[in-house]
C-alpha cells in the first residue's frame, strides 16, 4: 500500500502529514458547528434559571443562576396563557396522531404490500405523488369544512387527518419489502387466522421497530405543529403548546420577565431534546431508513 | 440481501381494498375534498367587510389578477421574493456544508472518531419546534432593554448604541436563514451520507491509483454519482422552503417586519384565512399547490427512474458496511 502511494506523490510521510492535517480541520470544523447547535439551547436552559435582572445585567451566562423555580412556577401560574392545558392539549394531539398514522399507514402499507388487488400499483404510486403535497394548500377548503361540521376549537380535526400519512405509509411499505416475508403471513392463514387478526398479531410485531421510528417523528413534528391549530382553534383551552409560545410572543416584552419567556421556550423545547438525546441513534438511523422525510 | 421469497402476494383482492380503505376515505374527505372546494372558491369574490360578509359572487380569474396585480394587498412577487431569498440564503450554505460534512464522514481514508456524537448533534435542531426556536431568537436578538447580543457587541466595544436587528430587513431574513439553515443541515447532511455510502467504492479506489487528489475524486467521482439524491434534497427542500411559516410568523409577530420584506407566501394566506377573505386564500393556494405539484413529479420521476432505485438499497449496503 505505502509502496502504492509513493509511486503516485511525493513521499509517504508527507502524505500522512497532509491526512492528519485535513483530519485536524475536519475535526475543528465539525466541533464549531456542533457547539453552534447547542449554544442556543445552552443559554437557553441557563437563561431559564436565572431571574429578570440578572439577564439584563448580562444575556450570556456560563453557569445558571437560582431562579429556576421561580420562574417555573410563574410561567405556570401565568394568568392569560395556561401553559399546562397547553402541555396537556399538545400531548393529547400528538398521541393520537401517532396511533392514528402508525397503526392505519401501517396497514395501509400491509394492504398493499401482500394482497394483489386491480390497481394496486396506481395506489401505490398515487401516494408516493401526494406525499410532497403539503397540507397548507388544502388549509382553506379544510377550515370550511370543519366550521360546517363545528368542528372549530376541537382535536379531531387536529388527529384524524392522520390516518392518510403517505411517509408514514411510505416508511413502511419500504420496511416490508426489506424484512416482512410473505411466508410469515400464508402461514398464519392456513392456521385459519383471519385477515385482521393475522394484521394485529402476526404483522404488527414484526414492525415494531419501523412503527418505533415512525411513532418519535409523528409524535414530534405534531408537537411542534402551529399552522393547523392556530387556524383551527380560538378557544383558550383547546390551545396547544405552539400557539401559547406564539401568545408569549405577543406579550409586551418591555414589562415581561425574561426568565419566563426562556422558560417558557425551555418547556416547549426540552422534552423533545431530552428524547431525542436518549434515542438518537435510532432516530438518526431512522432518517435514511425511510431515504425521505423533508 | 432481499429475504422476501419470491412469491410475490397473496390473492384474495376483497381485503386488499379493505385494507387500504381507511387512508383512501380520510385522504378524500380531509384532503381531497379540500383541495376541491379550495380550488372552487379561488374563483369566487367573498370577503368581509367588518362584519358584513361580500359574496360569494362568480368573479371568474379576478382573484389570480388582483393577486398578482396586487390590487388587494401585498403583490405576489414581493411575497414570491421574501420566500424565496431567506430559502436561498438557508439553502445554498446548508448543502455546501452538509456535503463538506458527509463527505467527510464517509470518507474511509479519513476515518474520523466520534462521528456518532457529531451527527446526533448537528441532527437535533430538526426536532425543535420551530415557534418556541424564533422566540429564542428574538429573546437573544431583541433590543428591548438590553438582548444578549446587543449586550455582548456592546460590552466588545464592537458598537456603542444598540442594534435594532429588527428594524433592517436583511437582518431579520438573515436570521431566519440562520434558523433554516441550523434546523435543517443535519438532516441533509444525514441523507447525503446516505447517497454517498452507495457510490461504488471501487469507482473512488481507481481514481486514486490514477492519482487523483481527493478534491478531484469528490468533484468528478462521487458528485456526480449523487446527483439524484441531490436533486432530491433540492426538491423537497424547495417545497419545504415555500410553505416557510413558523420561523418568521414568530419572529416578527405575524407582521412580516420591517414593512412586510420578511412576510412569506404561507403568512399571507395565513391572513386572508385569518380575516375570512376566502377568495384571496383560494387563489394563493391553488397557485401553491401547482407549484407542489410539478415539485413533486419531479421527485417521484427521480424515485420511478433507475438511477434512484438505488435509495431502496441504501439502508441495506449501510448495515452490510457496519457488518
Amino acid at each position: 500500500m505505502a509502496k502504492r502511494i509513493d509511486l503516485v506523490e511525493g513521499t509517504y510521510n508527507e502524505r500522512k502529514f497532509w491526512l492528519n492535517f485535513r483530519r485536524v480541520i475536519a475535526y475543528v470544523v465539525l466541533a464549531f458547528f456542533s457547539l453552534l447547535c447547542l449554544f442556543f439551547f445552552y443559554i437557553m436552559i441557563i437563561n431559564s434559571t436565572r431571574a429578570h435582572y440578572e439577564i439584563l445585567a448580562s444575556g450570556f451566562a456560563l453557569l445558571p443562576g437560582s431562579s429556576f423555580v421561580e420562574n417555573f412556577k410563574a410561567v405556570f401560574n401565568d394568568s392569560t396563557i395556561p401553559l399546562l392545558t397547553g402541555l396537556i392539549n399538545s400531548l393529547i394531539v400528538s398521541i393520537g396522531t401517532v396511533v392514528c398514522s402508525v397503526y392505519f399507514s401501517a396497514m395501509t402499507a400491509y394492504g398493499v404490500h401482500v394482497y394483489d388487488f386491480k390497481g394496486r400499483k396506481f395506489v401505490f404510486n398515487f401516494i408516493l405523488l401526494i406525499m410532497t403535497i403539503p397540507t397548507q394548500v388544502t388549509a382553506l377548503g379544510f377550515v370550511n369544512l370543519m366550521q360546517q361540521w363545528k368542528l372549530m376549537n376541537n382535536f379531531i380535526p387536529l388527529i384524524i387527518p392522520a390516518i392518510a400519512s403517505p411517509t408514514v405509509f411510505f416508511f413502511m411499505k419500504q420496511y416490508m419489502d426489506s424484512s416482512l416475508p410473505i411466508d410469515i403471513v400464508e402461514a398464519a392463514r392456513i392456521d385459519g387466522a383471519n385477515e385482521f387478526r393475522t394484521f394485529n398479531t402476526i404483522v404488527l410485531p414484526i414492525l415494531k421497530p419501523a412503527m418505533a421510528v415512525q411513532a418519535i417523528f409523528t409524535f414530534v413534528s405534531s408537537w411542534n405543529n402551529y399552522f393547523t391549530p392556530n387556524l383551527l382553534i380560538s378557544k383558550t383551552e383547546f390551545k396547544t403548546l405552539p400557539i401559547m409560545v406564539y401568545m408569549w410572543r405577543c406579550k409586551d416584552f418591555a414589562h415581561t420577565n425574561f426568565g419566563h419567556i426562556y422558560m417558557v421556550i425551555t418547556i416547549s423545547i426540552l422534552p423533545v431534546m431530552i428524547i431525542y438525546f436518549c434515542l438518537s441513534k435510532f432516530i438518526v438511523g431512522g432518517v435514511t431508513l425511510g431515504a425521505v422525510k423533508g | 440481501m432481499n429475504p422476501v421469497k419470491k412469491r410475490k402476494s397473496i390473492s384474495s383482492a376483497k381485503w386488499g381494498y379493505v385494507f387500504i380503505a381507511p387512508f383512501f376515505i380520510t385522504y378524500a374527505i380531509f384532503q381531497l375534498w379540500p383541495l376541491i372546494t379550495t380550488i372552487y372558491n379561488s374563483f369566487f369574490e367573498n370577503y368581509m367587510v367588518g362584519l358584513n360578509q361580500v359574496g360569494p359572487n362568480f368573479v371568474g380569474l379576478q382573484n389570480y389578477v388582483d393577486f398578482f396585480t396586487g390590487a388587494k394587498g401585498t403583490p405576489v412577487y414581493e411575497l414570491v421574493w421574501n420566500t424565496i431569498i431567506m430559502w436561498l440564503m438557508g439553502f445554498i450554505p446548508q448543502l455546501l456544508i452538509s456535503l463538506l460534512f458527509a463527505y467527510w464522514f464517509t470518507n474511509k481514508r479519513l476515518n474520523l472518531k466520534c462521528t456518532g456524537v457529531f451527527k446526533s448533534i448537528i441532527y437535533m435542531p430538526n426536532l425543535i419546534m420551530a415557534s418556541a426556536f424564533a422566540l429564542l431568537m428574538f429573546s437573544i436578538f431583541s433590543n428591548t432593554e438590553t438582548g444578549p447580543v446587543n449586550h455582548f457587541l456592546i460590552s466588545i466595544g464592537a458598537t456603542t448604541e444598540k442594534i435594532d436587528f429588527f428594524a433592517n430587513s436583511w437582518s431579520v431574513r438573515g436570521i431566519v436563514a440562520f434558523m433554516n439553515f441550523l434546523m435543517w443541515f443535519g438532516n441533509t447532511t444525514i441523507l447525503l451520507m446516505a447517497a454517498m455510502l452507495g457510490v461504488d467504492e471501487s469507482l473512488v479506489e481507481a481514481a486514486d491509483i490514477d492519482g487523483c487528489t481527493p478534491g478531484q475524486i469528490f468533484r468528478h467521482v462521487t458528485i456526480p454519482l449523487i446527483r439524484p439524491i441531490m436533486i432530491y434534497v433540492f426538491i423537497t427542500s424547495l417545497v419545504g422552503g415555500l410553505q416557510m411559516f413558523d420561523v418568521p410568523q414568530v419572529l416578527t409577530r405575524g407582521q412580516g417586519l420591517p414593512n412586510g420584506t420578511t412576510k412569506t407566501l404561507i403568512m399571507y394566506l395565513n391572513d386572508n384565512l385569518y380575516s375570512k377573505n376566502y377568495g384571496a386564500a383560494g387563489a394563493i393556494s391553488v397557485i401553491l399547490f401547482i407549484v407542489c405539484a410539478v415539485c413533486s413529479l419531479v421527485v417521484y420521476y427521480f424515485f420511478t427512474d433507475r438511477s434512484l432505485k438505488g435509495a431502496k438499497s441504501y439502508s441495506v449496503k449501510k448495515k452490510k458496511a457496519r457488518a
